[in-house]
C-alpha cells in the first residue's frame, strides 16, 4: 500500500469517526490542535485503522503519533 | 426446568446533585470537557454517613414493593457491590433484616461494573434449580467513598446509588424471563483498574479501558442475544453499564442497536458500577420507556476485568 493511499483510507476514518472532512485530514496536520481529536478518539481509530489496514497500534505506541503524517508512517512501515 | 424472570424493579440515588461546574470549582476541569469525554452532566453523591447498606436496602424496598410480595417470600438476597465499607459483615445480611426478611440465604459478590449482571444471572440459577423461591438481587455502590477528587480522570465519573430487582420462576409453559447469561473475566487486564493500598482509590488506564470494552464487548452482547434466540435489532432496550457515554454509544453502534432504545442513565447518574443497570432500569420503567414483555439487553463490564450480559424481558 503506497503512503497516499493509507492517507486516503486514514481520512476516510477520521471523517467516520471524528466528523473531520477528509479534505482537511493532510500529513501536517496535528490530530489534538490542528483537528480537535482527543485520546479517546484515537483509540477509535487506532481501533478502525486495524480492521482497515491490518495493523495494530498499541496504546503505548499511540501517544507518540501526534501528525497525521506519523499514523502513515506507521501503518507504511508495520504493514 | 422452568425458566426465571424479573417481577419488579426498583432504584435509589443520593439527595446531593454534583454538577460538573461544581467539580471545576476544586478540579481542574469545565463541563465542557466532561461532557464531551464521559457524557456525565451530573451526578448524585451520598452523605458521609449514609453507607452501601442505606442504598441497598432503599433500593431493595422498592423493588419488593413493586413487585407485591411478602418479605417472607424471600429466600435469597445476593447484594452485588465492590465498595462496602467493610469486609465483615456483608450487606446483604443487614439489608435482608432491615427488610424483613428473616433468614434468607444472603451475600456480597464482587464482579465490579459486571456485578449486577453476575448476581442475576446466580439468582435465575438460584431460583430455576430450587435453591430459592424468590430472590432480590441489588447492586449497590458508594464510589465516591474510594475517589481521590485531586484527580480529573476518575473523580468526573464515579458517583452513588443503588438499584435492585425481583427475580422468581416463570409459570407453566411460559417462556423463559432471564436469557442465559454470557460471562466471563480478563485477568489478564486486572491492572487497568485497580485500587491499590497506596492509593486507597480507583484508577484506571482511560485509554486501555475504552480500547475494551468498544472491542471486545460488542461480541459478548451479541452472543447473549444469539442465546436467547434473538438478534440485537429485536430489543426493545438496550442497558449496558454507565461507563462512559461514548462507550456506550461505540457499543450500540456497533450492535446496530438504534440510539432511542439505548439507555443514557450516566448523563445524570454518572458511573455508579454494579447499580448502574438496575439503577437504568428502574428510571427507564418509571419513564415509561420500557415496554412490558419486550425484550431488553443487559451488558456489565468493569474491573476484573470482567463481564456478563443477558437477555431479559421486561415485567
Amino acid at each position: 500500500m503506497t503512503d497516499q493511499e493509507i492517507l486516503a483510507g486514514l481520512a476516510e476514518i477520521i471523517d467516520e469517526i471524528a466528523g473531520v472532512p477528509a479534505d482537511e485530514v493532510t500529513p501536517d496536520k496535528n490530530f489534538v490542535e490542528d483537528l480537535d481529536i482527543d485520546s479517546l478518539s484515537m483509540v477509535e481509530i487506532a481501533v478502525a485503522a486495524q480492521d482497515k489496514f491490518g495493523v495494530e497500534i498499541p496504546d503505548e505506541n499511540l501517544k507518540d503519533l501526534k501528525t497525521v503524517q506519523d499514523v502513515v508512517n506507521f501503518v507504511s512501515k508495520s504493514s | 426446568m422452568r425458566g426465571s424472570r424479573i417481577l419488579a424493579f426498583g432504584g435509589y440515588q443520593p439527595d446531593k446533585v454534583v454538577t460538573n461546574d461544581d467539580l471545576a470549582k476544586t478540579v481542574e476541569t469545565s463541563d465542557e470537557w466532561i461532557r464531551s469525554r464521559v457524557g456525565v452532566e451530573s451526578r448524585r453523591i451520598a452523605a458521609a454517613d449514609e453507607t452501601v447498606a442505606d442504598m441497598a436496602e432503599a433500593a431493595g424496598a422498592k423493588a419488593l414493593a413493586a413487585s407485591g410480595l411478602s418479605p417472607a417470600s424471600i429466600d435469597l438476597v445476593i447484594v452485588a457491590t465492590c465498595s462496602p465499607e467493610v469486609p465483615i459483615p456483608n450487606v446483604a445480611a443487614t439489608v435482608a433484616h432491615r427488610l424483613g426478611i428473616g433468614a434468607p440465604a444472603a451475600y456480597d459478590l464482587n464482579a465490579a461494573c459486571a456485578g449486577f449482571c453476575y448476581a442475576l444471572a446466580a439468582a435465575s440459577d438460584s431460583v430455576r434449580t430450587g435453591s430459592a423461591r424468590y430472590a432480590l438481587v441489588i447492586g449497590a455502590e458508594k464510589m465516591t467513598s474510594w475517589i481521590d477528587w485531586t484527580d480529573r480522570s476518575t473523580c468526573i465519573i464515579f458517583a452513588d446509588g443503588a438499584g435492585a430487582a425481583v427475580v422468581g420462576v416463570t409459570g407453566d409453559g411460559e417462556p423463559a424471563g432471564i436469557g442465559p447469561v454470557v460471562w466471563g473475566s480478563a485477568g489478564d487486564l486486572a491492572d487497568k483498574i485497580t485500587i491499590t493500598d497506596d492509593t486507597r482509590a480507583i484508577r484506571q488506564d482511560g485509554q486501555a479501558v475504552f480500547r475494551w470494552a468498544t472491542t471486545a464487548m460488542h461480541p459478548v452482547a451479541l452472543e447473549a442475544c444469539t442465546r436467547a434466540g434473538i438478534s440485537p435489532g429485536d430489543v426493545s432496550a438496550f442497558i449496558p453499564h454507565q461507563a462512559n457515554l461514548r462507550i456506550i454509544e461505540a457499543i450500540a453502534r456497533r450492535l446496530g442497536i438504534p440510539r432511542e432504545r439505548v439507555a443514557d442513565d450516566i448523563v445524570h447518574a454518572g458511573n455508579t458500577s454494579s447499580a448502574s443497570i438496575p439503577l437504568a432500569l428502574s428510571r427507564m420503567a418509571e419513564q415509561g420507556r420500557l415496554q412490558p414483555g419486550t425484550p431488553a439487553l443487559l451488558l456489565g463490564f468493569g474491573a476484573g476485568l470482567s463481564y456478563a450480559a443477558q437477555v431479559i424481558t421486561v415485567p
